[in-house]
């Protein structure tokens, strides 16, 4: 337990980094001149960075603490106001939520908003739910999440600055410029990330989860066009079902169990404990934007392409999975562990078909983020020591090289006009440094020495360990439909053709920032590995288990042989090319049975005339491009988690 | 044992490629007498490959060479950990990752036919990929029971059970044995590139490539086949003397059968081997998992 010797300064500091964001997100609610934007956002940024950065350096490998909340200042009741603060702010949620389901007409989700605030509320007002001085929580976990948020969070605002600015460039009058709002809404986003990971009772998570759920339906209805409203409303219902989920288990683990803490849940030995953990499980799918609540973080693709990174990286469907983790050692075995890891395994594998069949650069992110989720969940479903370690590293990665990703489409989409991935053909050639970027955040995600693929394979070692076949399949068959969809990517950005077209590379210095410094921390992952794992991830899993030994499933042979095979590629591949300088060859053209026309670009039909060549990838539309197979799927995995919940719920009352 | 480990490692660095050569040689000798003709010498392979590094090398960009270059390394490197007996989980990533280049080598070309050739290798790798993983689970679980628990990925572990594991295993290893053919490059399943003169892709994957490029990949073939044979051979070795004749019979009875395979079947379309593959995988694998699991 951490002692009061520091006095408040934790919880202060803790205060600070939670409140921060929301005083930057209204200072940009009000800026309206660019170039003020510009440098409140940098300052901004910054100063979050910079303090989680000190924050975790200084609570580094600290024991999991709880931090008493109880404090007074001066006979004033800080923790009571603020809860009736956060009571407040909940009421004007569920206002703005009527409100606009009243204006489009779209009242399921005023009606699920109305249900769980007031229960919320009841809970709180009656008394039933605060009878612990335990708001706040940090431990290593909680730093790693709070690292992710801040930087690559952090990045991302700054590389909105730019992004937003040639966005309005392009689309002009048919979206209104809703600049102030966006960059108000990211730091909001942040603020409510901290928030989430920082706090200890049921009731603050929840009053977070339910800002990063109403952020993002605003951030998703930005264009205010038909489809982007019938977006921000699937992922608003979706989201405020778990929001409901999440609730009963609030109010479940008050009035029956007398816990209000997420710790002391988990650590309780009550068997009746998995009805809250398997509507806390719901919430986290919804959120996590698994099967069979999917559809929703395909239609977030709407929005500006910096609200893509945020959600799909640093925070939104990160919440999900970092209350998983925090569950995992109480789903271990049990029925709401065995739904939750067949629901993942399998959105791991029916979202990593759908990747085939999209030419969409954002489309592909998005279902590869449902698909490496869906991974991450079947992890935690498992719950056993080796898979939340896999997890852990899993989420580090995918945070880092899918942020990666989608910024450096979104600056290759305005570059040249198109997010199409056969129109990135020969981006080598064109924009070197943002082919790289995107070759890198693509290797990252799946080739082998690189992270992903690591936490990938000690995942499969995990999954035999635990006796679980159809996951190991699942995986199997993924891996290969995984290897595919990025293998036909890379390929395409790495094709040397020669250009037709040069446009000028307009990535702003904004965008580069953030794009520069997602690849060097892609990079650096990979080879500080060993070491993360060793002094960060380890007492993780030590302390989520109570014990003191662990170790990952990885030996350190195995490591070893993975950073020889990092300095192997990066050796050849500046070996090549120093020795293809050195030795002669003759430059050729490409072989086209003889009846090219000599520009590589066209060639002589059978008609006699000339025609222009156009190299395209495999797509297998036609054997899996129908809306069936998502349909079917999510029926199948609708299914399961139903006959999970009420076999679980049968099975203890 | 970690002596036996370095010299087993050192043997296959410098016999791999000539072994599997000299295999490629028996291979075509083997095939002319099946169709009636006499068929070249059984080194022809060496004097194929020396004339291609004797030639000038035509290339269409300087990424050419680095990406063959590549390659050959990172299949060197796959089998030396093999034969080094490291994790065989490992070993089969590092594989997908070498077999990437390939992929990249043909699509950086920018020409018709060796993008279509990557599609279908890629093709190829989607058929063969679930297999291979669930084959190195397989060999997983087969030494969890020989040992009583504790399950071991290590290669040199696998080799030393009490048993050979294809007791526990003829369902992977059926399932191994078919996506071996489209890894050796072999009818039906020769759908990328080929080794026969028929390929309506002309030389598939490799089109572009000539000279000094094209002689790398050769090579390449050739050291991650005797790193196949030596898949399949494990399925065979156990802590007896006795196994290792078995084993290198068996890998050499395999080679054989890949030929035969080869000269009687005619190529079929992607989407069949895709299914076939699959299915194979599933009911051969698969079941054999289950079984693994629950009744052992």
């Amino acid at each position: 337990m951490y002692s009061l010797k520091k006095g408040m300064a934790m919880e202060l500091y803790i205060a600070l980094l939670i409140i921060f964001p929301f005083l930057a997100a209204i200072v940009q609610a009000f800026v309206k001149n660019n170039t003020v934007r510009k440098i409140s956002v940098y300052i901004s940024s910054a100063a979050i960075i910079t303090a989680t950065i000190i924050f975790a350096v200084l609570n580094f490998g600290k024991e999991q603490s709880f931090i008493p909340t109880d404090f007074m200042l001066g006979g004033f009741d800080i923790i009571g106001t603020v809860n009736y603060g956060m009571l407040i702010v909940e009421f004007i949620l569920m206002g703005i939520i009527t409100y606009l389901s009243f204006k489009y007409k779209k009242y399921y989700a005023a009606l699920l908003s109305i249900v769980q605030t007031c229960f919320v509320a009841w809970l709180e007002l009656s008394g039933n739910a605060h009878a612990v001085n335990e708001y706040l929580f940090c431990d290593n976990l909680t730093l790693i999440l709070c690292l992710m948020i801040a930087v690559v969070g952090g990045l991302i605002c700054v590389y909105a600055v730019g992004y937003l600015k040639d966005y309005h460039h392009h689309h002009g009058a048919e979206v209104k410029d809703r600049r102030s709002f966006f960059c108000a809404m990211l730091f909001v986003f942040l603020g409510a990330m901290f928030g989430i990971v920082f706090s200890a009772n049921l009731i603050w998570m929840y009053f977070f989860w339910e800002i990063t759920s109403v952020v993002s339906f605003l951030l998703i209805g930005y264009t205010k066009t038909k489809e982007a409203v019938d977006n921000s409303f699937r992922a608003l219902w979706m989201n405020l079902l778990g929001g409901v989920g999440f609730a009963i288990a609030i109010g479940y683990a008050a009035l029956k169990l007398h816990i209000f803490n997420l710790a002391d849940l988990v650590a309780s030995k009550d068997p009746v404990i998995v009805i809250p953990l398997i509507c806390l499980a719901l919430a986290a799918l919804t959120k996590s934007a698994q099967l069979p609540f999917s559809r929703w973080l395909m239609g977030a693709m709407v929005a500006p392409t910096p609200s893509s990174a945020l959600l799909h990286s640093a925070t939104m469907v990160k919440a999900g999975i970092y209350l998983l983790i925090r569950i995992a050692p109480a789903m271990t075995g049990n029925l709401v562990g065995l739904t939750v890891a067949l629901i993942g395994g399998f959105t791991f594998f029916v979202a990593s078909i759908r990747a085939i069949i999209h030419t969409d650069g954002k489309k592909v992110l998005a279902y590869s983020t449902i698909s490496n989720l869906g991974l991450i969940v079947a992890c935690c479903g498992v719950g056993i020591d080796e898979t939340i370690w896999a997890a852990i590293f899993l989420m580090m990665f995918h945070c880092v090289s899918k942020s990666l990703l989608f910024q450096t489409v979104g600056s290759v989409e305005h570059t040249t006009g198109s997010r199409n991935i056969e129109d990135m053909h020969g981006l080598i050639k064109r924009y070197p440094a943002l082919a790289i970027a995107m070759t890198i955040g693509i290797a990252g995600m799946y080739l082998a020495p690189f992270g992903m693929l690591i936490s990938k394979w000690s995942a499969l070692q995990a999954f035999v360990d635990a006796g679980n076949i159809i996951l190991v399949l699942l995986l199997a068959f993924g891996s290969a439909t995984t290897l595919f969809y990025w293998t036909k990517w890379i390929s395409k950005l790495l094709a040397y053709a020669r250009p037709t077209i040069r446009r000028k590379d307009t990535t702003s210095l904004d965008q580069w920032i953030s794009i520069g410094g997602h690849t060097v921390m892609m990079v650096a992952l990979c080879l500080v590995f060993p070491f993360l794992s060793n002094s960060l991830v380890n007492p993780i899993v030590n302390s989520l288990y109570g014990i003191d030994n662990f170790k990952p499933v990885l030996s350190d042979e195995n490591l070893f042989i993975l950073v020889l095979m990092i300095i192997i590629l990066a050796l050849v591949i500046v070996a090549g090319f120093v020795i293809t300088r050195l030795v002669k060859t003759k430059q050729t053209s490409v072989y086209m049975s003889g009846i090219d026309t000599g520009d590589e670009r066209h060639y002589v039909g059978a008609f006699d005339e000339e025609r222009t060549m156009y190299h395209a990838n495999w797509y297998l539309s036609d054997m899996i491009g129908t809306d069936r197979l998502m349909n079917v799927a999510t029926a199948i995995a609708a299914a399961g988690l139903i006959i999970g919940a009420v076999l679980t719920i049968g099975g203890v009352l | 044992m970690l002596v036996y480990r370095i010299i087993s490692a050192v043997i296959y660095l410098i016999l791999g490629g000539i072994v599997a050569g000299l295999l490629a040689g028996i291979d075509r000798k083997l095939s002319a007498r099946l169709q009636g003709r006499r068929g070249p010498s059984v080194l022809q392979p060496f004097y194929d490959v020396a004339k291609l590094f004797s030639k000038e090398t035509l290339a269409l960009n300087h990424g050419q060479f680095v990406i063959a270059f590549s390659f050959l390394l990172l299949i060197v490197f796959t089998g030396v950990l093999f034969f080094a007996g490291v994790d065989i989980l490992l070993v089969f990533l590092a594989l997908s990752t070498a077999a990437m280049f390939l992929v990249f080598a043909a699509t950086s070309s920018n020409s018709a036919m060796s993008t279509m050739g990557a599609q279908r290798e890629m093709m190829q790798m989607l058929a063969y990929e679930p297999m291979v993983l669930i084959t190195a689970v397989g060999f997983y679980m087969s030494t969890q029971i020989m040992n009583g628990g504790e399950g071991s990925f290590k290669i040199i572990d696998i080799a030393t059970g009490d048993l050979p594991s294809i007791v526990y295993l003829p369902g992977i290893f059926l399932g191994f044995l078919f996506i071996l053919t489209i890894k050796f490059r072999k009818s039906p399943f020769d759908i990328s590139t080929s080794h026969h003169a028929h390929q309506e892709l002309v030389k598939g994957v490799t089109t572009d490539l000539s000279g000094r490029n094209l002689g790398m990949i050769e090579i390449a073939h050739w050291y991650e086949n005797t790193f196949l044979l030596g898949v399949v051979a494990l399925f065979f070795l156990s802590n007896d003397w006795w196994s290792i004749p078995l084993a290198v019979g068996a890998a050499a009875l395999v080679y054989f059968i890949e030929t035969i395979i080869d000269n009687v079947s005619a190529r079929v379309k992607w989407e069949l081997m895709v299914k076939l593959a699959w299915g194979v995988t599933i009911v051969c694998g698969g079941l054999n998992l289950l079984v693994l699991e629950y009744i052992f």
